[in-house]
């Protein structure tokens, strides 16, 4: 392990990759300060651009873009009560009346530090938590693997869906189905592609994320009549007051912290969870543990109520890597498309990973310490020159996420009909969020479609063609129960809303 | 049971499951693969199936949580705009070349989205692309294709 993370870590303080985390966490802040503009949207604009490096550096860019959009989301909140991305609500309970109070720089810096804390504590986890795991699923069979896709699939569907589960679902399906356009890959028997030479490949990941996301965002903002920027244009962002956390302060951090990175990571590792969840109950749960006096300041501007969301948000960012690099099952839509990301390098995440490429599996992780260091010494000085990108009209940002959106596909492909086909899917991908259909859903069920088949195609083979596979092994069935268990309570939930 | 847009485009997923189950089943396969516990299409078959089980469910189930969306409130006519542009776009980058449509397509749709700061909207559009263009095509060495550029001598 010690010489993998040299290796890691080898990687990780090149100048070139260095530098890529600096970038990555500066336009992460400003694309995750943006409300609606989350950390799925700026790694999808940033994809194209990684395809010109090599996979470690490609992959670090991407962490370093998803680790600043989790704290510009944070700012955001802060500062403007406008959370960037879901995962960041919880901090605006306590942030924003912080910052109202004339302490906004506190509140950015006991959230930047809180993260930092976090984002540390959670590396370490992962540290010894992924090789061990990817040990343990070495033992994984293919009816388990198709098992544990089933959950996942389940999983992202129940918590993203706000209790839409059988739309999440059937956005489940939709990305399965796109997923299986073009030449199987077994036989090189071509499937629904009506005779198109152009989807004989399939389908671009690329262009699916670019379209359900990025397009279909910028859309929806102007379809609405949305500002992201509005907020902004109402207070001001640069006199935050003093960035300075006292001893006391600190006192309370120091107790927060280490719990709430714990449950953080434990949440970020369960497929489908991710920081939303984490945080809120990391705020939950410090509410319950703090004395009474302490209780009485949640939600008007409490250390604690503030710390724990901030810490458990970055400690699951980095959990949702576990599935993700030793399994090859991402934990999160995000994880999903820096996944679809890794496969289009042509590298297969699993367990074997850190065997075959131990400077990519090292370096990720390595990098993400990286993050954090940059984040706190680079961008918490500078929030408030950063902030002022906020105040950037409507105007201008819509058509340059356009513009990044077709760019991406236009250098991948060369080809009319992809771009049409994008712009088809995002003014779909725009109608169905106008009725909430989630699309992290469909993201991940397209990036898992290929590995789901190849996996129900061997466990039906090796069982010559019975559905047996299903209940041979212990872990299938514990994994399968788990799902049903999903559906059944999501369904029971449904039929008894009033 | 209520009809609302949601059951609308339940109803549209159902027959487009239908619709993807019946090519499904037109999936040309091996003779020797036809009877093969698994084969091309299989996986499909079942996703037809589980299209039609969930757009089912959403049909038939009571929707608690209809979302009602104000249509009065919403800008079409600058969506529609935009992506009339993005098509236009997407149809001339290849035959005109990347810096001159992209710079068109970025000043058309600011001046769509109601901007009118002219100096602003050029800087942003003509010299920012030639700039994204630089880093692409000439330090990440991401060829970029542009007949128009060619044509006058700027690009090799």
């Amino acid at each position: 392990m010690i010489e993998g993370m040299l290796i890691g870590l080898t990687t990780a303080l090149t100048f070139q990759n260095i530098f890529m985390v600096m970038i990555g966490c500066f336009f992460g802040t400003i694309i995750g300060m943006l409300p609606g503009l989350g950390p799925m949207t700026a790694i999808a604009l940033m994809i194209p651009i990684t395809y010109g490096f090599d996979p470690a550096t490609g992959l670090i860019l991407m962490a370093g873009v998803y680790y600043g959009a989790v704290f510009g989301g944070s700012t955001s909140s802060i500062l403007l009560n406008a959370p960037g991305v879901p995962g960041t609500v919880a901090t605006s309970f306590d942030g924003y009346p912080m910052a109202q109070q004339g302490k906004a720089g506190k509140a950015l810096a006991i959230a930047a530090w809180s993260s930092f804390a976090g984002g540390t504590l959670s590396a370490i986890y992962l540290l010894f938590m992924a090789p061990s795991l990817s040990k343990v699923s070495l033992s994984f069979r293919s009816p388990d693997y198709f098992a544990l896709m089933i959950l996942g699939l389940t999983a992202i569907a129940a918590f993203s869906s706000k209790g839409q589960f059988l739309k999440a679902m059937m956005m489940v399906v939709l990305g399965l189905m796109l997923a299986s356009v073009g030449q199987d890959s077994l036989s090189d028997i071509t499937r629904f592609t009506f005779n198109n030479m152009n989807l004989t490949d399939g389908i671009s990941f690329v262009l699916i994320v670019m379209a359900t996301f990025a397009m279909s965002e910028a859309l929806t903002i102007i379809l609405k009549r949305n500002d992201p920027t509005a907020a902004a244009k109402q207070v001001s962002l640069t006199e935050l007051g003093s960035i300075r956390i006292d001893k006391e302060e600190r006192g309370k951090m120091y107790k927060t912290i280490p719990r709430s990175s714990i449950i953080g990571f434990l949440i970020g590792v369960l497929p489908g969870a991710g920081a939303t969840i984490a945080s809120f109950l990391a705020y939950g749960m410090e509410r319950n543990l703090v004395k009474d006096d302490e209780k009485e300041k949640f939600g008007k501007g409490s250390v604690n109520g503030l710390s724990a969301p901030e810490t458990a948000n970055n400690a699951a960012c980095s959990g949702s890597f576990v599935p993700m690099l030793t399994l090859g099952i991402p934990g999160s839509g995000t994880t999903a498309v820096m996944l679809g990301a890794l496969l289009g390098f042509g590298i297969q995440p699993g367990p074997r990973l850190y065997m075959t490429n131990p400077e990519i599996f090292w370096s990720v992780i390595m990098s993400m310490y990286i993050g954090m260091v940059v984040l706190l010494i680079l961008n918490l000085p500078l929030i408030p020159y950063i902030a002022r990108i906020l105040a950037v009209p409507k105007n201008y940002l819509i058509p340059l996420i356009l513009f990044f959106s077709i760019t991406g596909i236009y250098v991948m492909s060369f080809n009319n009909f992809d771009i049409y086909l994008m712009i088809g899917i995002a003014v779909v991908a725009t109608f169905l969020r106008l009725y909430d259909f989630p699309m992290p859903p469909l993201i991940l069920a397209f990036v898992l479609g290929g590995l789901m088949e190849e996996n129900l195609r061997r466990s039906l083979l090796l069982s010559n063609g019975s559905w047996e596979f299903l209940w041979d092994r212990t872990l299938t069935i514990c994994i399968l129960v788990t799902t049903i268990l999903i559906v059944v309570w999501h369904i029971y939930k449904t039929l008894t809303k009033k | 049971m209520n009809i609302n847009t949601t059951k609308i485009i339940s109803l549209l997923f159902f027959i487009f499951s239908a619709f993807y189950l019946y090519t499904a089943y037109q999936i040309q396969v091996f003779t020797f693969d036809e009877n093969a516990p698994f084969n091309a299409r299989t996986f499909p078959i079942y996703l037809g199936y589980a299209g039609l089980f969930f757009s089912g469910l959403k049909l038939i189930l009571p929707d608690p949580d209809t979302i009602k969306v104000e249509h009065k409130t919403l800008e079409y006519k600058k969506t529609a705009l935009l992506i009339v542009i993005a098509i236009i776009y997407g149809a001339t980058i290849l035959k005109v070349g990347y810096f001159l449509t992209t710079s068109l397509f970025l000043f058309a749709s600011y001046y769509f989205l109601g901007e009118r700061r002219w100096i602003l909207m050029f800087l942003l559009s003509f010299p920012f692309v030639a700039a994204f263009m630089y880093l692409l095509h000439g330090i990440l060495e991401i060829y970029l294709r542009d007949p128009f550029l060619q044509s006058i001598g700027v690009m090799g």
